[in-house]
């Protein structure tokens, strides 16, 4: 952290100017550490307390596990007595899928209405946009009657094809704007060297969109693993729960373990973070310096 | 090698018209400079011919082959753009066999031809970098290996040496100069620079407002112009204008009274002037010679001077709308705010009449 400030403040040569600096890094840093830690707190506070017993939940709900009230029955029922590897499984398909279409797909929509002239490219343009203005939930009554005529209702394919209608027109609308800001040179030299439209896409755009595309996924991916309510209507099944549904078993109407509770929501934070991690490696930038001066 | 023909290729976007009709004949191996003002069309008629944008009107043959309908790959093309647009996330190697990998080439067919340009353009060593590892000319050298490699018809070049810095700019115009003796191949070439256009091109297309001003050897059109835009357009700094009205003409030289008050004597053909025409005077900087022999004299006070080593060019004004630029040896010492007496030869100068043609010009030779 010392450094830290250092290091912002060797421009400065003035006595009073270091001292501004320093200040104001300070503050900086003080800003972020206050919004780390209130964006933390609730997720420490699942931590700790999913290792203690439950007295100890309710006794001090702040305390750090000690050596008597330590327990690890949560995770116990989790992991042993429910079917907590198969929600867990569900989830991950059902996230990894949708958030995998909708990279594809999005990115394949945003190149053609970005590059091609069409009729009624306007028009499909702005019902992109609407679907980012109006919120999906609006219609999960029509959603849920087509899914049952379809048979779909308690297949993770619903849940897989409704995120992919949740996430598509906000990826769509980041990557036009990024596809936009690839020279069109590139793709002319590409054309020039005789190559077809969809290999331009896929091996010399689809590469360069990686950033772009790392961005997007992240910000599919958390609502969608996050998500309670698609589950709840469209796949409740014994077979088709995802995680966030098969944690509500465990809270029941007059009681709730919440032992088991804030184990599964532990276990349930670690795929999600290993994906952050494997998006964010992708979040390197200047992927395009060298391209063109 | 390839021979090109434009006619009278038109393109408009939208309703704006950008090229008027281009009627242009490329021989098998010539080298064409494209130069003219910014805006002037000079990219878009490069980007009709490969196929780029789409041939509002006219017909472009290649080798007697209408190619108007045809697609950048099918016109045996490649195109060189100033940006370089090399594939970022490409290695060289990758970025030059790009093309002859989707053309189905053998990986050892590949190999041998990419090495082969490589060594040309002295980048074999970088072959294993990405474009982001490299500096501008070395980009550069990249992006004309790149069209070497698919061993196209005609090269297009678009301003392809803007972006390296002067000396880097020489060394490479050097080169490309040997490619193209090397290659044979037709050359298509956009450039604001003289220098390049004077040295590298067998022919010169000087073009304005989306039409072809006039188009020949560079030294037809340094000593011949057809038009005052053109001779104002070749050579640097460019020509000296002034104003006049035709005192005598004939067929042997005309005398003109300048707006300045000075009375020239040019070798042209006159005798479709007649006397009272108003007629511009041009002379280029190079041709004006300090002294107060010569059959046009001029004074002046010293303005400007700007010493480049080999030569000074020197600003005069006389005051009333007479701004000269001349040429002076290096060695001369000339100091600002100095009078001064220079003039021309009257085979050196050249009138234009008011429609901005040139009168045929009298040389000795
Ligand atoms: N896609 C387009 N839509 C509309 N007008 C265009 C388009 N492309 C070019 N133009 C117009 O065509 C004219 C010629 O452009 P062009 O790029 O060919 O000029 P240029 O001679 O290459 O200029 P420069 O020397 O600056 O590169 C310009 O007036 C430009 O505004
Ligand atoms: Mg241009």
């Amino acid at each position: 952290m010392k450094a830290l400030f250092f290091d912002r403040s060797q421009p400065a040569t003035g006595g009073w100017q270091r001292g501004a600096q320093t200040g104001k890094a300070l503050a900086v840093h003080a800003v972020l550490l206050t919004y780390t830690v209130i964006a933390l707190f609730p997720i420490l506070l699942v931590l700790i307390n999913s290792l203690k017993s439950r007295k100890a939940i309710f006794r001090d709900p702040l305390g750090l596990p000690s050596l008597d009230t330590l327990n690890l029955g949560g995770f116990e029922q989790v992991l042993l007595r429910s079917d907590f590897g198969l929600y867990a499984c569900n989830s991950l398909v059902v996230t990894i899928l949708a958030v995998g279409l909708v990279l594809l797909l999005g990115a394949m929509a945003a190149w053609a209405l970005t590059e091609y002239r069409f009729r009624g490219n306007l028009l499909l343009a702005f019902l992109f946009a609407m679907g980012i203005m109006i919120p999906i939930r609006l219609g999960t009554v029509s959603i849920l009657n087509l899914m049952v005529q379809l048979h779909l209702v308690n297949t993770l394919t619903a849940l897989v094809l409704v995120y992919i209608a949740q996430g598509l027109p906000l990826a769509v609308y980041i990557l036009s704007e990024f596809i936009r800001t690839i020279p069109k040179e590139l793709k002319e030299a590409a054309r020039c060297d005789g190559i077809s439209e969809y290999k331009i896409f896929f091996a010399v755009i689809l590469p360069l969109l990686r950033p772009a595309m790392a961005t997007v996924a992240v910000f599919t991916m958390i609502p969608i693993w996050n998500d309670l309510w698609f589950p709840l209507i469209l796949a409740p099944g014994e077979e088709s729960r995802t995680i966030t549904l098969g944690v509500q078993q465990f809270v029941g109407q007059y009681v709730t373990d919440w032992n088991a509770v804030l184990s599964s929501l532990t276990l349930a934070i670690v795929p999600v973070l290993v994906l952050y991690l494997i998006f964010s490696r992708q979040l390197i930038r200047g992927l395009t310096a060298g391209a063109v001066k | 090698m390839a021979k090109v023909q434009l006619k009278n290729l038109q393109k408009r976007f939208n309703d704006v018209k950008v090229l008027h009709g281009i009627d242009l004949d490329i021989q098998h191996g010539e080298f064409v400079v494209l130069v003219g003002e910014s805006g002037c069309g000079k990219s878009t008629l490069l980007r009709l011919l490969a196929g780029l944008e789409e041939i509002s009107d006219g017909e472009l043959l290649i080798d007697d082959v209408v190619v108007n309908h045809q697609p950048p790959a099918k016109r045996g093309i490649a195109m060189v753009f100033q940006s370089y647009a090399l594939y970022p996330h490409m290695s060289v190697f990758k970025n030059m066999a790009f093309g002859l990998k989707i053309a189905g080439a053998s990986k050892a067919d590949m190999q041998k031809k990419v090495e082969e340009a490589a060594r040309k353009l002295k980048i074999d060593h970088l072959l294993h970098r990405l474009p982001r590892e490299l500096s501008g000319g070395q980009r550069q050298r990249v992006a004309i290996g790149r069209a070497i490699v698919r061993d196209p018809k005609v090269f297009l070049f678009d301003e392809p040496l803007s972006n390296l810095d002067a000396s880097l700019r020489v060394q490479t115009r050097v080169e490309l100069g040997k490619l193209h003796q090397e290659l044979g191949a037709t050359i298509v070439y956009v450039t604001h620079d003289q220098v390049e256009a004077m040295t590298l091109g067998d022919k010169i297309v000087v073009m304005n407002g989306g039409r072809i001003e006039q188009c020949g050897a560079p030294l037809s059109l340094y000593h011949h112009p057809k038009t005052l835009f053109v001779a104002q357009f070749i050579g640097s700094p460019k020509m000296n204008v002034l104003a006049g009205q035709v005192q005598q003409a004939s067929a042997t030289g005309v005398s003109v009274m300048l707006e300045c008050g000075v009375l020239a004597e040019v070798a042209v053909d006159g005798s479709q002037l007649q006397s009272g025409d108003p007629v511009s005077l041009g002379i280029r900087p190079e041709h004006l010679s300090l002294g107060t022999e010569l059959p046009t004299c001029f004074a002046g006070e010293v303005t400007l001077t700007e010493e480049l080593g080999e030569a000074t060019y020197v600003y005069t004004s006389n005051g009333a709308g007479q701004d000269l630029v001349l040429k002076v040896d290096g060695h001369e010492e000339i100091a600002v705010h100095s009078q001064i007496r220079f003039g021309f030869k009257a085979g050196m100068a050249h009138l234009f009449d008011k429609d901005g043609m040139a009168l045929p010009r009298l040389l000795k030779s």
